[in-house]
């Protein structure tokens, strides 16, 4: 096989680091809005109609929705081996903290309306919360402490070891991270609820949409002002091959300036703050002013805009080591091979765009306002 | 302590594996079932499949929702638990994870949705095309997930790079057309279809046994038993041909699943029952028959089969040779740029048994300071524990033949005895309901516990793949797990069987009505006016 030569493992590895962001970025716009309203389930439904419709809203969708998160963990597996590696082992009890949430939420979705009894339904919506807003929250987390750098060092035989604790990563800027991450798919879901559902709960979904938009451009600003002055980024010593082995212990990252440096190297990236907060401006004006399509554009205009933040602040650094930085992993060197990188590559040039087809489809056929008398009891609503 | 990690990883992944494949086999068949079902219902328009889908609909959906939040669990654990393993051979092993979620999971996760919310959204021919969607995307994901699996079995297109410390992709249609990986896919997914149409005979049987729902369950029995033994045959056709590849590939699997302890003159007898002794390396109480054996593992008179005694002495050359790779793999990396070519030439002769260098990181740090006594013990690591593989096989093949026998029973009866069952195969086909889940489970511990010591066979042994984790975490998560999987398993059996209880609800009065007429026609008095409004029957 030559056929990957054709392209070069430099553009390989630049188009895989773009597609994390594009599956990240994905999860965070379809599943998005299933955690946002698990997060708001017990709260804005005041009555167990009203509840059932929520889920109804997401009841057809949150399955292939949730797909993204699998998708993206198999691409980090396939693509970045070293980060699939480092990163799940050393978030170990954050990984299974996420797991767990997660298993809650399909069964939740699933057995909720099965049996009538009201303990029954109560604890099911509490799992759908710990489901929802656990992961949501944890996301965000994570981010948080990858920013900061994560105290891990890799052996010369590339066997990863993490020195820090779970507790460790409950900092107060990762928390802040986590409050960005939680806020901004409140606000998605309240988006999704204007969008789908008639009833008196949408109205109580607005004045949270409206609050999480403040919030999360609130919190988002604040984590910007914490990097400029409080956290220390990550470079280069000095300049690598773009096309050298996949062995971070090659190449040497230092601890040093800041990451906001970025901005002053590469203006253009400005676009993505500025784009993330826009839309939760938007978005918090489309909630107040009663729009629909607008509003759920604007949410996802903003969260488009705040994780392309993350990324192309820290670019070429994917995730730093605080205690080694010589172990960080970059764009450069933790990808997979050449020919790996093409042959997944190749897939997802012919099955993305059938992929988001197939679902542009069914979001087509499921379109239209669901109401109370839309989800009786014993048929195929949840 | 570190064996202590690398048993308690092992543990939580069995258990999540084993926990996982209660629910896949299932879906895998149910899907295709409730699809065909679905078709007679376009094909015939008769309410009553329209009825049937919906009602194994119902049950696959239940299924369904456990099979993809366990699923969650095994798509992250590699990185979690295994992280030096995901190191080591992501390169190969991520990309079928990947290409699962590409072009298989997204297609039955994004349809199953409209499969039970699109009734009246779809047309009759859109919803039957939504239906074989998630079938089709529930058996692609078995075959990545296979090819995935299958390079652990038989790690081909692939070689080891120093510079990245990893197995690295040669070529990609060797992974794919892996023959291990596609002889496991259809073993696997037909052993699917068996369970499925196990669950629908046994549940059918027992409407039938209590006088409930004659006219679904006499359909449900015509297509499962069918389709069922259909399966069955291909299960056994395929299983027989996992072991003719396993018979080159997997030399040592396929020794200790035979107790096959010495090579024998071709063709060798097969050893039909009998106790194995790992100490003594010898089976007691055997009962042989001649030549079998040689035909299933070789199909040749004339070829052997290497017995463990054997294979031991041939791992224990790789081993030394193995060790010779280790020490042309530390010079290439103290030389990182410029490595002489004469410690080139010694990795390319030697690399492929650095894996059997590895097997002594268990007794020494540095291999190239083994000594005798530690290479003895490392070429005898390479047997697998046999009396579990012997028996789990011998157990999963008894199990697949009673299969045929009793779909093969329930077809000529549903087909050429006018559905005439006896109350005996009634309860018979209620009584073999768990049977098909200790097959496959046995199976999976015949495919993985058979592999062992290696996790990645002769490339990477499998107390080197653990994450560098406390024995305190993957003690707390495996107990999270059992725990969750405990509660979730008593919600999943409880619902299922209510549900069965329940029998069908939806379209009740449709599909009486309907059933009213087509009596009343087939004893010839049918009412014209109302043959007219059900136009197709």
């Amino acid at each position: 096989m030559i056929l990957h030569e054709f392209l070069s493992f430099e553009f390989l590895r630049l188009a895989w680091w773009v597609l994390l962001g594009v599956l990240l970025i994905g999860f965070a716009l379809t599943d998005g809005f299933d955690l946002g309203i698990g997060t708001m389930l017990p709260f804005i439904g005041r009555t167990d109609a009203e509840r059932r419709v929520m889920i109804n809203t997401i009841g057809p969708v949150w399955e292939g929705n949730q797909v993204w998160f699998v998708l993206g963990g198999g691409a980090i597996f396939a693509a970045w081996p070293l980060l699939y590696g480092v990163s799940f082992s050393g978030f170990y009890m954050a990984m299974f903290a996420i797991l767990a949430s997660l298993i809650l939420r399909p069964v939740a979705f699933k057995y909720r309306s099965k049996r009538p009894g009201r303990l029954w339904r109560s604890s099911w919506d509490w799992a759908l919360f710990i489901g929802s807003a656990g992961p949501a929250l944890l996301f965000g987390v994570a981010v948080g402490n990858v920013i900061q750098g994560v105290p891990f060092h890799l052996t010369d035989d590339l066997r990863s070891v993490y020195e820090g604790s779970f507790w460790g990563l409950l900092n107060p800027f990762a928390l802040l991270a986590g409050v960005v991450s939680l806020s901004m798919m409140v606000m998605h879901g309240a988006a999704w609820l204007t969008v789908k559902a008639e009833g008196a709960f949408v109205g109580r979904a607005r004045i949270a949409g409206e609050r999480a938009a403040l919030i999360a451009i609130a919190a988002f600003l604040l984590a910007g002002l914490w990097l400029a002055f409080g956290i220390e980024g990550y470079r280069f010593a000095a300049p690598v091959a773009h096309d050298g082995p996949s062995n971070p212990r090659l190449t040497e990252v230092l601890r040093e300036g800041s990451w906001l440096a970025a901005y002053a190297a590469r203006p253009w990236i400005a676009i993505a703050p500025v784009l993330g907060v826009l839309g939760a401006l938007l978005a918090w004006r489309g909630f107040r002013s009663g729009r629909e399509t607008g509003v759920i554009l604007s949410s996802a205009l903003s969260i488009t805009g705040i994780i392309s933040t993350v990324g192309l602040t820290m670019f070429p650094v994917i995730l730093p080591s605080s205690s080694d930085p010589v172990s960080s992993l970059t764009v450069w060197d933790s990808s997979s091979s050449h020919m790996t990188l093409f042959v997944m590559l190749v897939s997802a040039v012919l099955f993305m765009p059938l992929i988001i087809a197939y679902t542009a489809w069914v979001y087509r056929v499921l379109w239209g306002k669901l109401k109370e008398e839309d989800v009786k009891e014993g048929g195929s609503a949840y | 302590m570190e064996l202590d990690i690398v048993e308690l990883s092992r543990l939580q992944f069995a258990a999540t594996a084993l926990f996982h494949f209660l629910f896949v086999p299932l879906t895998l068949g149910l899907s295709v079932i409730v699809a065909i079902m679905n078709t007679v219902y376009v094909m015939t328009n008769r309410p009553i499949w329209r009825q049937m889908t919906k009602f194994w609909g119902m049950l696959f959906g239940i299924n369904f929702a456990i099979g993809v939040a366990t699923g969650l669990t095994m798509e992250f654990e590699f990185g979690m638990n295994w992280s030096y393993y995901s190191q080591y051979v992501g390169d190969i092993f991520g990309a079928p994870l990947a290409l699962e979620g590409l072009m298989a999971f997204f297609l039955e996760a994004t349809f199953v949705g409209l499969f039970f919310f699109g009734w009246d959204k779809l047309s009759k021919v859109q919803h039957m095309i939504v239906t074989w969607l998630v079938a089709i995307g529930s058996n692609f994901s078995a075959l990545w997930i296979l090819i995935a699996n299958g390079w652990m079995q038989n790690p081909v297109g692939a070689e080891f790079n120093p510079l990245t410390m990893r197995m690295e992709m040669t070529n990609f249609f060797d992974v794919i057309f892996n023959e291990v990986a596609q002889a496991k896919f259809v073993h696997t997914v037909s052993a699917g279809y068996v369970t499925a149409a196990v669950f629908v005979i046994g549940v059918s049987s027992w409407y039938m046994l209590k006088g409930r729902h004659f006219e679904l369950a006499r359909r449900s029995i015509t297509v499962a038993a069918s389709f069922g033994l259909a399966s069955a045959l291909s299960v056994v056709v395929l299983g027989d041909e996992s072991g003719y590849s396993t018979g080159h590939s997997q030399k040592m699997k396929l020794a200790a699943i035979e107790a096959m302890w010495e090579t024998e003159p071709a063709p060798a007898s097969f050893t039909l029952l009998g106790w194995p002794d790992q100490e003594a390396r010898e089976t007691k109480y055997a009962i042989r028959i001649p030549y079998v054996m040689g035909l299933i593992g070789t199909r040749s008179l004339t070829e052997e089969i290497e017995g463990i005694e054997e294979l031991v002495q041939e791992a224990e050359k790789r081993v030394r040779s193995g060790i010779i790779a280790y020490d042309a793999l530390m010079k290439i990396r103290e030389n990182r740029g410029d490595v002489p070519p004469e410690v080139k030439l010694q990795f390319e002769n030697h690399g492929d048994d650095l894996g059997f260098a590895l097997l002594l990181k268990r007794y020494v740090d540095d291999p190239r300071e083994a000594d005798e006594e530690m290479i003895r013990k490392a070429a005898d690591d390479t047997v697998p524990h046999v009396w579990p593989l012997f028996w789990a096989f011998r157990i999963m093949v008894a199990i697949g033949f009673t299969f045929i026998a009793v779909l093969g029973y329930f077809f000529y009866t549903a087909s050429f005895r006018g559905m005439r069952f006896p109350r005996w195969a009634l309860r018979l086909g209620v009584l073999i309901i768990p049977l098909p889940w200790i097959a496959v489970e046995l199976g999976w511990i015949v495919a993985e516990y058979g592999r062992q010591p290696w996790v990645v066979d002769s490339i990477l042994p499998t107390a080197l793949g653990v994450s560098s984790l406390s024995v305190g975490q993957v003690a707390f998560t495996l107990a999270g797990f059992v725990l969750l999987y405990t509660v979730l398993f008593i919600v999943e059996i409880g619902l299922m069987v209510k549900y069965i209880r329940k029998g069908p609800t939806e379209d009740v009065a449709e599909t009486e009505a309907w059933m009213d007429r087509h009596r009343k026609r087939l004893r010839g008095c049918a009412d014209d006016d109302e043959a007219v409004l059900t136009p197709g029957e």
